[in-house]
C-alpha cells in the first residue's frame, strides 16, 4: 500500500523479506492453533469425534437428551456422613452432616425411549452441594469395573457397536475384531453375561469405577474408589421376568418405592494398596482392599426428566470438593470432556427449540427397543 | 482522539503500566486462547487445562479494568502522521475490539458456568458466585458466543501481531517501539542523567511516574 509513501521509498528493496518473515511468524501461530484444535488432523480423536461417533452408535440423535445414558429419572435427596471419612479426605460432606443432592438414576444406551429390562447397565449421577459452598459430582454405574482400559479402545468399543445402516444391528465381524484386539473386554464381557440382573434401581449397586485421591485435613494423599451399596434387599430378575417386565418397569418401581419410604444406599470407600492400579478402570483392585463406610446416600423424592433438575446438569465427575481429586486413569479425564460436548449439544438443541419432547412439551412415543 | 492536541504535548512512548499491562496481557491472552481451544479439543488435557482456564481468564478481566483506567487516564502516542486514513481507521477499530473482547469474554465465560449451572472455581474451594441464572437457553447462546468471540480475538490478536510487526519492519516508524520501550534519553544527553529531564520525553515520564 504505500507505493506513494516517500518515507517507505528507501525501504522498498527490503520489504519482501520483511513481508515475507511476518506471513511466517503470523501465519505459524494461526497453524499450531488450527493443530491444536485438530483442524489439521482429521484422524486425531477430539471429544467431538467421540460424541459423534456415540450418536452414530445411537442410529439417530435424540435432541435434547444426553448421547448416553439419555433415559432416567430426577432424584433428590441428601448424604449423610458418618464421620468415619473425615480420616480420609477433608470433603466437607464426609462430616456428620446432610449434604443435599440433586441427582439423577438412569439406564446406559442412547434412546431415551429403550427397554429398560434390556439394559444391562444402570446408573446413579448425584450433584452434591455442601453447606461450604463447594460441590462433588459423581456419575457412578451398575458394572463393577471398566470394560476396556484406553481411550482409543473405548472409541474402537463404540465404534464396533455401531449399527450397520443396511441391517440395523452392529456388525458381527467388526464385534469379533474389537473382542480380539482386547481381550481385557473378556472380564466386562464375562459380567455383562453371568452377573444376575436386580429387580429396581433400589437395590443395585453403583460403582464410581475410576480410581480418586482422597486428601485429608493433614495432607495424607490415598488411592480410592467408591462404591454405593443398596440397603434394600437384593433379589434377582430372570430373563424371561425382564422380557414381561414393562419397559419403565425400572421409574415405576422407584415411585412405588419411594411412595412408601426414602431409598438409602452406604457409601462404601475401598483404599487402594502401594501398587494397585489406578490408571486402568478395567481392572479392578483384590478384594481384601480395606472398605470404609462413610455415609449414607438417601433418595426422597424423583421428578420425570424433561422437567426435574438433573436434566440441565452435567454430571462431570471431575467436579470435585477440597480433599478429592481426580486420578491418572485417561478414561476419567475422556469422561469428562465427552459428557462436556453432550451437554453443550443437548443444551443447544433445547436452546435452539428441537427438544420438545426432552422438555415435555410434546409426549413421549412408547418405549421401544 | 489525539488530533486536537499539538504534536510536541504528546507523548511518544505509552507509560509503563500500559507497557506492562500490554505485555503481560499479550502473553495471557495468547495463552488463554491455545488453553482455550486446546481444552475443548483433548480427551486426556481438559481437567488440567479448565482448572488453568478459569482463574487466568479472571486474572484478565482484572488486568483489563486496570488497563482501561490507565488508558483513558494517560494519552497514547499518536499514530504516525503519514499513515493512511484506512490503517488508522484499521488500528483505532481493533484497538477497541480488542478492549471490548478483553472484557467480554471473560464475563461471558463466568455467565456462560453460571447458566450451565457448573461452579466458578478459581482454585479448589474457593468459587465466585453465578452471576446469571441456571438456564438451557441462556447456556447454550453464551457457550456459542464464547467460542465465536474467542476466534474473533484470535483473528483480531493475529492481525494485531502482523501490524505491529508491519509498523516494526517494514514502515519502520514510531508505532512499534512506542509500546516496546520506555523513552531513552536524548543523543545529546548520553551522560547518566534522570529521563525525565530531556524535554522531548516529559509527556511519556510523566505518565511513567
Amino acid at each position: 500500500m504505500p507505493v506513494n509513501d516517500p518515507a517507505d521509498a528507501p525501504m522498498t528493496r527490503h520489504r519482501w523479506p520483511a513481508l515475507l518473515a511476518i506471513a511466517l511468524i503470523v501465519g505459524g501461530v494461526a497453524l499450531a492453533f488450527g493443530w491444536i484444535a485438530g483442524w489439521l488432523t482429521p484422524g486425531r480423536l477430539t471429544p467431538q469425534r467421540f460424541t459423534n461417533a456415540i450418536e452414530s452408535g445411537n442410529g439417530q440423535i435424540y435432541r435434547g437428551y444426553r448421547r448416553a445414558h439419555a433415559k432416567g429419572v430426577c432424584v433428590a435427596g441428601y448424604f449423610e456422613g458418618n464421620g468415619q471419612g473425615v480420616a480420609l479426605s477433608s470433603a466437607r460432606l464426609f462430616a456428620p452432616v446432610r449434604t443435599p443432592f440433586a441427582g439423577r438414576l438412569s439406564i446406559a444406551g442412547g434412546s431415551p425411549y429403550g427397554l429398560d429390562g434390556k439394559a444391562r447397565v444402570r446408573s446413579m449421577a448425584l450433584e452434591l452441594n455442601s453447606d461450604d459452598g463447594q460441590q462433588w459430582r459423581m456419575a457412578m454405574n451398575s458394572f463393577p469395573f471398566f470394560g476396556v482400559s484406553t481411550v482409543s479402545a473405548f472409541y474402537e468399543q463404540t465404534r464396533a457397536n455401531t449399527p450397520d445402516p443396511a441391517t440395523g444391528k452392529p456388525d458381527p465381524a467388526k464385534q469379533a475384531a474389537f473382542l480380539r484386539a482386547h481381550p481385557e473386554f473378556a472380564r466386562f464381557a464375562s459380567w455383562a453375561k453371568s452377573a444376575p440382573w436386580s429387580t429396581s434401581w433400589a437395590n443395585t449397586t453403583f460403582n464410581g469405577v475410576n480410581a480418586f485421591r482422597f486428601i485429608n485435613a493433614r495432607g495424607d494423599v490415598r488411592n480410592v474408589r467408591w462404591s454405593m451399596q443398596p440397603q434394600a434387599a437384593f433379589a434377582a430378575m430372570t430373563a424371561e421376568q425382564r422380557a414381561a417386565a414393562d419397559g419403565n418397569f425400572l421409574s415405576e418401581d422407584l415411585q412405588a418405592r419411594l411412595a412408601r419410604a426414602p431409598l438409602r444406599w452406604d457409601m462404601v470407600v475401598t483404599l487402594a494398596q502401594p501398587g494397585d492400579p489406578t490408571a486402568d478402570p478395567a481392572q479392578p483392585w483384590p478384594e481384601d482392599r480395606q472398605h470404609v463406610t462413610v455415609g449414607t446416600v438417601v433418595i426422597e423424592s424423583s421428578t420425570p426428566q424433561a422437567n426435574g433438575a438433573c436434566r440441565d446438569i452435567n454430571y462431570d465427575p471431575l467436579v470435585l470438593p477440597t480433599g478429592v481429586q481426580g486420578s491418572d486413569d485417561p478414561i476419567l479425564a475422556a469422561r469428562s470432556a465427552v459428557y462436556s460436548v453432550s451437554f453443550n449439544r443437548r443444551e443447544h438443541d433445547i436452546a435452539s427449540g428441537k427438544a420438545d419432547t426432552a422438555v415435555g412439551k410434546t409426549a413421549a412415543p412408547e418405549a421401544r427397543p | 482522539m489525539n488530533d486536537l492536541h499539538p504534536a510536541r504535548l504528546a507523548p511518544r512512548h505509552f507509560n509503563l503500566t500500559a507497557r506492562v499491562l500490554h505485555w503481560s496481557m499479550a502473553l495471557a491472552i495468547l495463552a488463554m486462547l491455545f488453553v482455550g481451544i486446546g481444552m475443548v479439543t483433548s480427551l486426556s488435557l481438559r481437567p488440567t487445562l479448565v482448572s488453568l482456564h478459569r482463574p487466568l481468564g479472571i486474572a484478565i478481566l482484572l488486568l483489563a479494568i486496570v488497563r482501561l483506567v490507565n488508558r483513558l487516564r494517560h494519552r497514547p502516542p499518536p499514530l504516525p502522521a503519514d499513515l493512511p486514513r484506512v490503517q488508522v481507521l484499521a488500528a483505532k477499530a481493533s484497538h477497541w475490539l480488542l478492549y471490548a473482547l478483553m472484557f467480554a469474554m471473560p464475563l461471558i465465560g463466568w455467565s456462560m458456568l453460571s447458566a450451565g449451572g457448573y461452579p466458578v472455581t478459581m482454585f479448589k474451594g474457593f468459587n465466585l458466585p453465578p452471576i446469571v441464572p441456571h438456564d438451557a437457553t441462556v447456556y447454550a447462546a453464551l457457550r456459542g458466543a464464547h467460542t465465536w468471540l474467542a476466534l474473533l480475538l484470535f483473528a483480531t490478536v493475529l492481525l494485531h501481531l502482523a501490524a505491529a510487526l508491519f509498523h516494526a519492519w517494514v514502515r519502520r516508524d514510531e508505532v512499534f517501539p512506542s509500546m516496546a520501550r520506555g523513552a531513552s534519553p536524548t543523543p545529546a544527553s548520553a551522560a547518566p542523567e534522570p529521563a525525565g529531564v530531556s524535554p522531548r520525553d516529559s509527556g511519556d515520564n510523566d505518565a511513567d511516574s
